[in-house]
């Protein structure tokens, strides 16, 4: 079926049952369980199955929409609806972030000064509590919790970071246009280049989670500053994971021929998705490392 | 070009459904996961409800008799859950379903095996909850609002509720998404967006609010998570971090979340009246500014919720002037409703007087919530059963008798049949009478000082806290009734006509009773 038949336009496009909505429920619902019980000390098998579920399910579910997209069944209609699902699925995303940016941002701006006596409601807090914490960031706080900790240096590692990822923005843009140009060699040139650059971005971070814990002696547990730092950055890095894996299988969809310059939105999803991770990166390394 | 769009139709589901159990699996209709959605609903309704009577039964009485303080506890926080997470919402987004694709003249939801997703999550999400009353330890007891350092106590149960609650926020945001989709990607041509139906536009902002806030909620609670398991500081002091940030956290999501489960309510009740006044809506602009206004103060008053707690001067002005700056939207919204009713040729079939009784009593449950708004008179009310009262008038005889309008205002297009209309003004009286007897002596306990969430109480609350009980089984029990008329519809009954009602205007009255799998397979004409 070609396209141009496909794309009746007197007629709604109505995708038809599928099995992977209910194996994607059982699966989730596995993971979850599995999930639970071993943060309740018990094994990780339920786990792993779980997890395995997952990633069956996502193959699965994910190849289906792939064929029925290079078969030509999806219609103008439908694109739209994916562009507004995947629009206001990043937005939820930000949302995400923005609960533990507030975290931070409550944390430095008042519960930190408030323990160290700023204002009338922190005198009694302090004189009652911790008379001799003086306000500080980075801290862990009064009782000074996963002890003593250097904070991670803004202008080494994470500068290097910011310019992978900014570098990576400017690829993707560059493998779109290619796209566009039907330029394919610069398409996959481009796209190779992303991928390449998210996984390097990866190492990195993971090579300064390293330098964190062995010599800096900053874990997860550090107080608030050891908790926002990791819950942030780690969140990030487990976006950038999940956006460097779309990328690689864009990168594979492209080196099998897929996409033309007019239909591309997988192409575009992942964009997006990859311009959402950068922009969060330029906040953490802003408001977390920097400032 | 039409034989091509034919033997396509076959291949892709515009055929019959498959029969039995698995059409409901692994169905990508609307009408289905809408049917799904509304019979979920109504069970957890039940589920919630017997946590309820349970509740009421121990406070017939000051003293401990029926339950041991530590169950009460797990009932009132798993009676909010349930309640909020299980029935209410759930049914708003069964009603969208249903009604959005046939109100906007699309074919079906524009993600529809997301839909199906959005849906099976939720029955998932529930065992994990519930089964927690059956651990060592019990379920979660530190209330509905999740607040450490307390329920960092709960001990097997507390990842399992913590992970439903994920689960439960995917669900709905998927379903928020596609809702959005919907609207604004599948609405027949000439439908503009302010030609659309209010219930579709107060959907429209109630799915813009969860998107806005479920994934809060979502990073609230990992917090929490990482707190228990993982050794993180975020709400605890000695590491530099607050518990009362974690309710500020919290109450960003909580407060939007409140105007989600009612917002959809407005938009049902901006429907029915119009209907059986038989006039158009008075002011049907203004009504959806004022929605809009109402989403978006939303998300500047969560403070309100934590008067008492201890918050900077200009934090409490702040927050209790946005508050009382709502009254001026939902105002609006009660004016125009009473205008539309004004000299208008009204009956009063069930639909009609649960939105009046909407009308009157979610206004007494505004009010009550305008003087809780007040900063220092909130400091004598706050955790009393005032507050009990005040939210109670807003989501039962608001939310929920929304949603019992919507059901019999809807069956018999859904059915094809006119439910039991005696049976439903039945219905409705029990309930309505029910429901002040119950949460009306609830006020005065309050302003008298009785704190919410307690097992037992002094002597002096005695008596009305056994007529509070009285109602509670009075409006508990009736609703089999609503059960039971709900059932007898669907299984058969008088025909239903293609409009169903005299007054009804609105794409969905278009269509035959019951309406056709797919809806609209081409785009019908708006003007």
């Amino acid at each position: 079926m070609t396209q141009a038949q496909a794309h009746a336009p007197d007629h709604y496009y109505v995708p038809h049952h599928s099995y992977w909505p209910i194996i994607a429920s059982v699966s989730l619902f596995t993971l979850m369980l599995g999930g639970a019980t071993l943060l309740n000390g018990g094994g990780n098998t339920l786990l792993l199955v779980g997890l395995t579920l997952i990633l069956i399910t996502m193959f699965g579910w994910f190849g289906t929409v792939i064929r029925e997209s290079e078969k030509g069944l999806y219609s103008d209609q439908m694109d739209r609806s994916f562009r507004w699902g995947m629009g206001w699925f990043i937005f939820s995303e930000v949302m995400f972030f923005a609960a533990f940016f507030g975290a931070l941002f409550y944390a430095r701006a008042y519960s930190v000064p408030w323990l160290g006596g700023e204002t009338e409601h922190g005198a009694l807090t302090q004189s009652l509590l911790w008379p001799q914490y003086e306000a500080a960031w980075p801290t862990n706080g009064p009782e000074k919790i996963g002890g003593f900790f250097a904070p991670m240096h803004p202008w080494s590692l994470p500068a290097i970071n910011t310019l992978i990822l900014l570098s990576s923005g400017v690829t993707i843009t560059w493998a779109h246009w290619g796209l566009i140009q039907e330029n394919r060699p610069q398409l996959l040139k481009g796209l190779a280049a992303t991928v390449a650059l998210g996984f390097l971005f990866l190492s990195l971070q993971a090579y300064e989670y390293l330098h964190a814990y062995q010599e800096l002696h900053l874990t997860l547990g550090s107080g608030i500053y050891g908790s926002t730092f990791f819950m942030l950055t780690g969140f990030h890095g487990l976006h950038v994971t999940i956006g460097a894996i779309i990328l690689t299988v864009i990168l594979m969809r492209s080196l099998a021929g897929h996409f033309t310059p007019q239909r591309h939105f997988a192409f575009e999803a992942a964009a997006w998705y990859w311009h959402f991770v950068d922009v969060v990166w330029l906040g953490l390394f802003v408001f977390v490392y920097w400032l | 070009m039409s034989t091509v769009s034919s033997s396509h139709d076959l291949e892709h589901g515009h055929a019959e459904p498959p029969r039995g159990l698995t059409r409901w699996l692994i169905t990508t209709n609307h009408k289905d996961i809408g049917t799904l959605y509304l019979l979920f609903s109504l069970t957890m309704f039940f589920i919630g409800g017997a946590m309820a009577l349970i509740i009421r039964a121990e406070l017939f009485q000051p003293g401990l008799q029926i339950v041991d303080p530590h169950f009460f506890n797990q009932m009132t926080t798993m009676h909010a859950l349930v309640m909020i997470f299980g029935a209410v919402m759930p049914a708003f987004v069964g009603l969208a379903n249903w009604l959005i694709p046939m109100m906007i003249g699309a074919p079906d939801m524009a993600l529809p095996r997301m839909n199906n997703w959005s849906f099976w999550i939720m029955p998932f999400a529930f065992t994990l909850l519930l089964s927690t009353l059956f651990m060592p330890g019990g379920g979660p007891a530190g209330g509905w609002t999740l607040y450490p350092p307390l329920v960092l106590q709960t001990g097997q149960a507390f990842p399992f509720v913590i992970l439903a609650i994920h689960m439960m926020g995917a669900s709905s945001i998927m379903g928020a998404i596609n809702i959005i989709a919907t609207i604004l990607n599948l609405r027949a041509p000439g439908m503009t967006l302010m030609k659309m139906p209010l219930f579709v536009w107060t959907w429209l902002i109630t799915a813009y609010l969860l998107i806005a806030v479920m994934p809060v909620l979502a990073g609230a609670v990992t917090m929490l998570l990482t707190d228990k398991f993982f050794g993180t500081s975020f709400f605890n002091a000695g590491g530099g971090g607050d518990p009362v940030m974690f309710q500020h956290i919290f109450w960003f999501f909580g407060h939007p979340e409140v105007y989600i489960m009612i917002l959809p309510a407005f938009g049902i009740i901006s429907m029915i009246i119009p209907t059986f006044a038989r006039k158009p809506l008075f002011g049907y602009a203004s009504m959806v500014y004022a929605t809009a206004s109402i989403a978006f103060l939303s998300f500047i008053v969560w403070a309100h919720h934590m008067f008492t707690v201890g918050m900077p001067l200009a934090g409490e002005l702040f927050f209790m002037y946005a508050t009382m700056l709502i009254a001026v939207p939902t105002g609006v919204k009660v004016f125009n409703w009473v205008s539309t009713m004004w000299r208008g040729a009204m009956t009063f079939e069930t639909p009609m007087l649960f939105a009046i009784a909407f009308v009157i009593l979610f206004t007494i449950g505004g009010f009550s919530g305008l003087m809780l708004a007040i900063a220092p008179a909130d400091f004598q009310y706050h955790d009393t059963y005032f507050v009990v009262a005040h939210f109670h008038y807003v989501l039962v005889p608001g939310a929920v008798f929304s949603i019992m309008a919507a059901a019999y205002y809807w069956l018999p297009k859904w059915t094809g049949h006119m439910y039991d209309e005696k049976l439903g003004k039945l219905h409705f009286w029990l309930s309505v009478i029910g429901v002040n007897v119950l949460f009306f002596p609830q006020h005065f306990l309050g302003l008298a000082g009785m704190p919410r969430r307690i097992p037992d109480y002094a002597l002096q609350f005695t008596e009305f806290n056994m007529i509070s009980t009285v109602g509670a089984f009075l409006f508990g029990f009736s609703q089999l009734l609503f059960a039971y008329n709900v059932i007898q519809t669907i299984r058969g009954g008088a025909k239903a006509t293609d409009q169903v009602w005299e007054g009804a205007h609105g794409l969905e009255w278009t269509l035959s009773s019951p309406p056709p799998y797919h809806t609209f397979t081409t785009a019908p004409e708006v003007k």
